[in-house]
This record gives C-alpha cells, structure tokens and sequence, in this order.
C-alpha cells in the first residue's frame, strides 16, 4: 500500500509547505514599507525587461547620435534629453537598467553561493575545518573592498562577466558568519537531538532540519545583498573599471562626470541614472527588511 | 536474569575553558530490567540529564561501558541504528522537541522514516497516536505543535518514540514543563505503556515526589555519582545517605521530619570534592556526628563504596551507614 | 464569609479587581472580578495554573501592566486606592510600601552592573537625600539580610548562581523597607534544596520584619508549608480560599481537590502506582466556558454547572469555595 502512504504524506508535505507560503504572504501585504519596496522593484524589473519595447537599442550607439543635439535638455528631445555625444539618455537609462540589475543579481547569486556553502559546512562540521574555513572568510572580510576590486578588474579586464565575478568574491563573508551562526544555533536544538536519536545521519539532518530553517535567512539576506552588489557596479563602472561596451546607470554616471554635465547643470544625465540606482537599492533594503521580519526563526516560532 | 540494561563505571567528562575537566558523570554502575519503572532522582548538576544522553547515545563514554541486553552497544554502524530503534527518548520541553516546521504527522514519521520501520507509514504514524491518547489521530496529522497545547505536545513526542518499538524509554523530566494538573494523565498513559507493551522506563527527575507515584525503584544522584539505590518503598521510606534524607525532608508535605535544610549548592563538578563528594554540606560530617562516629577521617579521604544496607537490595554509599550497619550487625 | 472578628483593617484589599487585556472584540477577560485580603505580617498564597490570571493579578496590583490594558476594581493599600493614585503618590508607594519580586526575575537583573549598584539605585531614587555612606552600608545589611556576603556586592550577576540571583531579587525588593512583598513563582526554577532555603529566608524575613508576603505559584504543595492562607484561582477568578493545611487536605472545590492530587504525598500508598490528573487542558482566556469554567473537566459536574455562573460560597469557618455542590453550612 505504498501508493497511498506517498499520496497521503506527500498531501500533507504539499498541505505544509502552501500554508506557509500563504501565510508568509499575508505576513508581508501586512508591512506598508515591504509592499511599497516590493512595488519600486516590480516596476523596475519591467522596465528592464521591456527595454527592447521601451527604448531602441540602436540610439545607444554614438555614431547613431551623430545627428542628435547635443546636451538637449528633455524639452528637446526625448523624456530625458541627449547627453553630450547626443545620445539618448532615455535609451540609456532603459537598456543600462538591464546592466544594473543583471550584475546585482548575478553578483549576488555568486555572493550567496559561495557564502551559504561556506557557512553550511563551517557551521555543521564545526572543528578544526569550521575553524580554517572561518579564517579564511575573515581574511577576505578583512580586505579593503576597492582595492582588491581595482587590482582584479585591472588584472582580468573590464567586462560584465569580470565585474560580476569581482564583486562575487568580495560579498560572500558576510553571508557566510550570518549562515554559519544559524546553523551553530540550529545544531543545538533538542530537535536536532531528537533526530540524531532515532538514528539520524547528517544528511537528514541537514535536509529536514538544518537547511529549512537556514533558507529564509539565505533569501532574506539575499535581498539585502543585492543592492550591496547593485552599489558596487555603480562604483566599479563609476571608476572606469566597467565594460566600456555596455551601458549601465554606474557608467552614465561616470560619463556624464567625465563630460562635466555637472557643470553644465545637465540634471537629466546625472539625475535618472542616480536616483535609478537609489530607489531600487532602497527598494531591495525595504523588501529584505520585511521579509527578515516575517523569517527570522526567533519571531517565526513564537507565532500562534 | 540480565538486565535490560546495565552500565559498569561510566564516566563522561567535559572540558572546561580555562583547563580543566567537568566530570559530570564519575563512575556510574546503574542496571534496569525489563518492564520496571527507574527513577534516577537528583538536583541541577548532578549529572542525571548527561547519563539520559549517554544512554540514548548522544554523548559517548570516556570510560566505562554500557550493555543492552547483555552485549556491549555497538559504537557505529546498523548495530548502533538497531540500538537506536531499542532506546529512545522522550525529552523535557515538548516545544523545543519538535521542529516548528513540522506537521505532527512528520514529527512521528522521521522516526519510521530514519529507521525505515516495516509496514504502511501512515498507519504506524495513526497507531502512534491513537496509542498516545490523541484520538481521532488524523486530525492531528496537519497540525503543527504551536497548534496544540502542551500535554498534547508531549503526547506526540510520546508517540514518536513508541513508534520505533522500543524496549526502553528514557524520559528526562517528562511532566515539569507541564501544567500540574495535567502531568497525571501523561504519567497515567507512561504507566499504560508499561504494563501494555512491557517497555521499561528510566525516569529522569529531580522531584521525589513523582519517584513515589510512578517508579518501582530509585537511584539518587550527586555529582556525578549514585548515592543511594533501592524500592521506592525502601529507599523513600527509610533513606540511608543523608543527601537522601535531607531531599527527603524538605520535601512539603512528606512527612514529620524536620527539614535539614544544606548549606550552598551543589558545588562545580570540576572541583568534586575530596573522599566522599557529599562530605562538605553533609549533616552527619558538618555537626561532628561522623566525628563522634569515627569515620571522619574517612569521609574525607576514602570514597565510599555502594554497599549493600540491611543485607538487601538497597544500596548506599555513605561511611556512617556502612558504620551502623555494621554496629547493628 | 471570616466570622473572625477583624482587629485592623487588612494591609492590603483587593476588591473585585477585573483585568482586560486589549484584543479582539471585546478583549481577553484575565482576572474576572478577585476579592482578596491580607493582613499586617500575614502570608497569603495564591495558588493557580498557567493562564488562570494570578501573575496578571500581581502585576495589576502594583499597576505594571501594559497601557492599554483595562483594570477596574479597588487595590486599597492601608485604605489608599491604588489604581487612582497620582503617578507621583504611585512612585512614592511603588517599592517603599509595596514590592514585587517577578516570575523568570532571575534573569533580569542587568549584567553589566555589579549587583551592590544596582541594589543602592533602588534606595536613591526613593530616597535622594541619603549620603554614599549610609547608602552603601544598607545595601550591605540588605544582602546580609538575605544570607550573601555583603563583600560580593562588588560582584556581577553572572557571577551568582540561580539561587543567589533569586535572593539578590529579593533584597532588591526589600531595598526600601516595604510592608508588602508580592512574590510571583520565586523558587519555580529553582531545585528543592535551594527551594528550601528560599523559603526559609522568606519566613525569616516575615518574622524578623513584620513583611507580608503574597506568595503566587502553581506548586500547591510549598503554599501549604509557607502560608497561613490559601486562594486557589481557575480562569480569572478565585474558587477557592481558606487556611492552607485545610484547602491542601480537605479541599471543598474539586478543582482544588485535583490539582492537590497532582502533588503526590511520599508515603501515602493513596499516591503509589497511581497518578491523578484532570482531562483537557487548563481553559484559554480568550474562549471560556460558559458558566463554572472548570465544568468541561469536573468530574462531579452537575447538570446546571453551564448554566450557572456559580461565585464564591462559604464552606466553613473562614473558607469559601465557587461550587454548587458547596452547601452554605
């Protein structure tokens, strides 16, 4: 009769994991600021992602500008005028989104990896190779963020997958002592005891127990890492270490720096860009905020 | 006859920052049968919660061992799986127990699933249940422990362990997270497991009182050693350690006796004690009446020994009773 | 209800004292109308499971609820109505003639302040006029009072053990010499010897000061031996009061009568092999039933316990009890 067990456990299973879903749902409508962070974000990724409808890829293009005013204030020409090749800075700002964005998320997806494996194995196997494992993340905690961003981006070249990569290896520490510190609590649990009781090994423990109770931190950290990661692109492009080829929010800044668009009071080529990347960090901070609220195991467990 | 299960000088120590080794078990021999109700009796740092633990094997011997049914248990391995599926525990705090993110039907069913127990889950899991008093058991398939209250809470993690078919359930201080008046019925449904499956309970406690309601025989604790072993009737009716009597006395409600209220606490089980571990606070040394006695000497320089009192089953470790004993023939 | 005659108007009087907590619809009815007394020098218990109200009645005795919360009743200290004093007279009273002693206080004391400071905060800010000298020197007799050396006054709280911290708390309480100390749980976490000692500092303290105590817990068993007087309390209200010995023996509510049971008598064959507890669970605030809230788990249940919301009755000389089956003797 092993069909209908499976059935019946696996409806439970299934019953479990949708009302948490739910409920962790209800839990976030409820935070004004989590729904407001949750709205930037929403309309952001469109814009990203509607870019080819949006804004044509071609006005990126200088020799494309060629005929364009330059310094055209939004009056002009376009919602966001021309920058100082004549360039669509609306197109610019659109397709840059995507840069913006894609790094922050392919950067942190990097970031979280390396961390939450590193945290995992630290915090389980505890010992002397927690210990190395710890060492060897303070070591790279302890380095200064730019300077080692420099060297690398220096050393492997600018581009987009270089740039993701640097930033990758120098946000996984904090990820890493926030997982291994969950995990170190977790293992101290009377149902952890329980399990290992019965006879549990240590991969039924770490998948029943250990990582259910370690992913919602994993994805509220996350959230908080993007904007970390967004910021550090901006930095990156901003000092002239991007990918010349693509444009992106940190590179118009750093262009529009360069062309002394400051000076020239052009707001609509500095401004956008600048306020782009605030509002979606922001936005991501807001989110992982509330969502830390609503997973923090603390809180989480006290709730009836 | 064998005993269920029996430990022959178990020691489990812990090191201590700054140096040094808290040995919160010294030497244990301790032996229960099969079917009897053991309550292992003793205050905060005795030692009673790690021997529990070394038993179901969470924590591992330094010295000494410990016999399931006559053999030695096995250190890895399925013949240590098999001892799992033999001893099992049913922990303090019912919440902390069980996983918040698991359903009550998953909470009994890890234990069916880790030790891959014959026959349809969810019938076991029902059984389970339906054995711990919670009827109809499905309707508690979904629900999660937050959802319920704390004797039912405590009936799951009853249930779980049953579930596996063991032959001994180690209970550490099953009933003091609990409500009073609701401890009776999970004391009640304990005391029905024994008589209907013939599992053998070892009851972890400090509260004498619980002993005298459910347990056959009584084995007091004090830093990490047994001091006094014996009926329920015997041992609480006529105690021969002094530790013993002086838990006896403060006891309410047990009796006439003037309470022998001891001085301090339980002292650091890093730094046990010279000769007998009891002879700083014991009444018998501290009034002068081992003095008078003779043996103080001893008391501070010799540990005694579990020696048999009244030639019976009881057991104590004290020089003054072995003395009297001995005087009275 | 007392055929005493009283000599002087009681220390404290709590008359039908109801307290509400915010929630939905029309809130969480915790104390439900509790009429108390006690006198100069007496020790009053109240004895009470968890979600009966008894910590929600201490701390709206000295008004240390959450805003929000809806008290109504009299708290009359010496005659003083304390639930309509102005802040500055509530200051005044709060700690100086009335003083409170929280459950879990253990772990409330500040840990990075030596334990001495902390004591001679208390006494300066009620009385701001005392000198260094004079403060130091009765945060020294107030330690000693309570058996700690007054040389560890220098000494942080992690540096104590749980019996220690619990009589730091209560020299801590006793800092400006009130008249009456509530005392909600002060031993629950404590094992039975350092109980006893407790206790027995409690019952110093009420001889060698003239202190009356409100002793609140649920282990009906230490009430008997430490005070003159019980009340039981069930779902916000009080079913029951009298002498302690007497409630404790020969109880009148079977409520009483059940959760006595749930504290075994060592010695009593009554109590072997046989525990005794009540089905359900103790009633949620939030969902009481209808009539005498025990009726869902009284065994003598009549068929107009629903309906009747039945008070309290006498039941002999100086008791009272809430049930039909209480014939007005």
């Amino acid at each position: 009769m092993r069909g209908a067990v499976a059935t019946s456990a696996t409806r439970i299973a299934w019953l479990r994991r949708r009302r948490a879903v739910t409920g962790a749902w209800r839990d976030y409508r409820r935070s004004r600021t989590g729904m407001i962070g949750l709205a930037v974000l929403v309309l952001a990724g469109l814009v990203a992602l509607g870019a080819p409808l949006l804004a044509d890829e071609g006005d990126l293009r200088a020799v494309n500008a060629i005929d364009n005013p330059s310094w055209a204030p939004p009056s002009e020409f376009g919602p966001l005028g021309t920058d100082n090749l004549g360039r669509s800075v609306w197109a610019q700002f659109v397709w840059g989104s995507r840069i913006s964005l894609l790094v922050g998320l392919a950067a942190t997806v990097l970031a979280i990896v390396i961390g939450t494996v590193v945290g995992i194995s630290a915090g389980f196997v505890g010992g002397r190779f927690g210990g190395v494992l710890m060492r060897g993340t303070e070591w790279f905690l302890v380095i200064p963020f730019l300077p080692l961003a420099i060297v690398l981006a220096a050393v492997l070249g600018p581009s987009i997958e270089n740039i993701i990569l640097v930033i990758g290896i120098t946000s996984w520490p904090g990820t890493a002592r926030l997982i291994r510190a969950q995990v170190l609590t977790l293992k101290e649990r009377l149902y952890v005891d329980r399990s290992r009781a019965f006879g549990a090994s240590g991969r039924h423990l770490m998948g029943r127990h250990i990582l259910p109770n370690v992913m919602p931190l994993v994805l509220a950290n996350t959230t908080l890492t993007v904007p970390i990661a967004i910021l550090s692109e901006t930095t990156l492009s901003f000092l002239g270490l991007g990918d010349p080829t693509r444009a992106s929010w940190g590179k118009m800044l750093e262009e529009a720096f360069r062309a002394g668009a400051i000076t020239r009071e052009a707001w609509w080529y500095f401004l956008p860009p600048g306020l782009g990347i605030m509002l979606v960090v922001l936005a991501f901070t807001l989110c992982g905020q509330a969502l830390e609220a609503i997973l923090d195991p603390r809180l989480r467990e006290r709730r009836s | 006859m064998t005993p269920l299960l029996e430990l022959r000088g178990v020691e489990v120590g812990f090191p201590v920052r700054g140096g040094g080794v808290a040995r919160a078990v010294d030497g244990v021999d301790l032996a229960i049968e099969a079917g009897e109700v053991l309550a292992l009796v003793g205050e905060s740092g005795c030692g009673k919660t790690t021997l529990a633990r070394t038993i179901v094997g969470l924590e591992r011997p330094d010295l000494g061992e410990v016999r399931f049914e006559g053999e030695p248990v096995a250190r890895r391995g399925r013949a240590l799986r098999e001892y799992r599926r033999r001893v099992q525990m049913v922990f303090q705090d019912p919440a902390g127990a069980l996983n918040p993110r698991q359903t009550i039907y998953e909470a009994v069913a890890e234990g069916v699933r880790i030790q891959k127990v014959p026959g349809n889950e969810e019938a076991l899991v029902a059984d389970a249940l339906s054995r711990a008093g919670l009827r109809p058991p499905e309707r508690f398939f979904p629900l999660y422990p937050y959802e319920v209250s704390g004797g039912q809470r405590q009936r799951v993690v009853i249930a779980g362990a049953m579930v596996v078919g063991p032959s001994l359930l180690v209970a550490d201080e099953p009933v003091s997270s609990l409500d009073a008046s609701v401890r009776g019925e999970i004391l009640e449904l304990m005391l029905g497991l024994v008589r209907e499956t013939g599992v053998s309970i070892l009851v972890v406690t400090h509260d004498l009182g619980l002993a005298w309601n459910i347990a056959d025989r009584v084995a007091v604790m004090y830093l990490g050693r047994i001091v006094e072993q014996g009926t329920t009737e015997e041992l609480l009716g006529d105690p021969k350690h002094p530790y013993t009597a002086a838990l006896l006395s403060v006891v309410p409600e047990a009796g006439v006796r003037e309470p022998q209220i001891l001085a301090g606490e339980t002292p650091d089980p890093v730094r046990i004690p010279s000769g007998c571990r009891f002879h700083p606070r014991c009444p018998l040394y501290v009034s002068g009446e081992a003095a008078r006695l003779g043996i103080e000497e001893r008391c501070r320089t010799e540990d005694p020994p579990l020696a048999p009192v009244r030639g019976g089953r009881q057991v104590a470790a004290c020089h003054a009773t072995a003395a009297t004993a001995g005087v009275a023939g | 209800m007392s055929t005493a005659p009283q000599a002087a108007r009681p220390l404290l009087s709590v008359r039908d004292l109801s307290v509400t907590y915010p929630g939905a619809g029309e809130g969480v009815p915790a104390v439900r109308g509790v009429s108390l007394d006690v006198a100069a020098g007496e020790t009053l218990g109240l004895a009470g499971e968890s979600g009966c109200g008894k910590s929600t009645l201490a701390g709206a005795i000295l008004r240390l609820l959450p805003r929000g919360t809806e008290v109504t009743g009299e708290v009359l200290l010496d005659g003083e109505d304390v639930l309509t004093m102005r802040p500055g007279r509530l200051r005044a009273v709060r700690w100086t003639e009335l003083a409170i002693v929280l459950q879990g206080a253990m772990h409330s004391l500040n840990p990075v302040q030596r334990i001495g400071a902390q004591i001679a905060e208390a006494i300066e800010l009620h009385e701001p006029g005392l000198g260094r000298g004079e403060v130091r020197g009765r945060v020294a007799e107030l330690l000693e009072l309570v058996g700690i050396p007054a040389g560890r006054a220098q000494d942080y709280p992690h540096r104590f053990s749980g019996g220690q911290r619990q009589r730091v708390l209560i020299a801590l309480a006793l800092a400006c010499r009130p008249r009456l100390l509530i005392a909600d749980e002060p031993t629950t976490a404590l094992d039975v010897m350092v109980q006893a000692q407790v206790l027995r500092l409690l019952a110093r303290l009420q001889d060698e000061l003239g202190l009356a105590i409100l002793f609140v817990t649920h282990d009906l068993s230490t009430l008997a031996s430490v005070c003159r007087r019980i009340a039981v309390m069930y779902a916000g209200r009080i079913v029951e009061e009298g002498p302690s010995g007497e409630v404790f023996r020969t109880p009148a509510h079977p409520y009483t009568r059940a959760l006595a049971a749930a504290f075994p008598v060592i010695g009593d064959p009554a109590f072997r092999m046989h525990p005794s507890g009540l089905p359900g669970d103790p009633p949620d605030p939030r969902d009481l039933p209808s009539g005498c809230p025990f009726h869902p788990r009284c065994a003598l249940a009549q068929p107009e316990c629903p309906a009747i919301d039945v008070r309290l009755r006498p039941a002999g000389p100086g008791r009272a009890a809430a049930c039909v089956l209480v014939e007005p003797s």
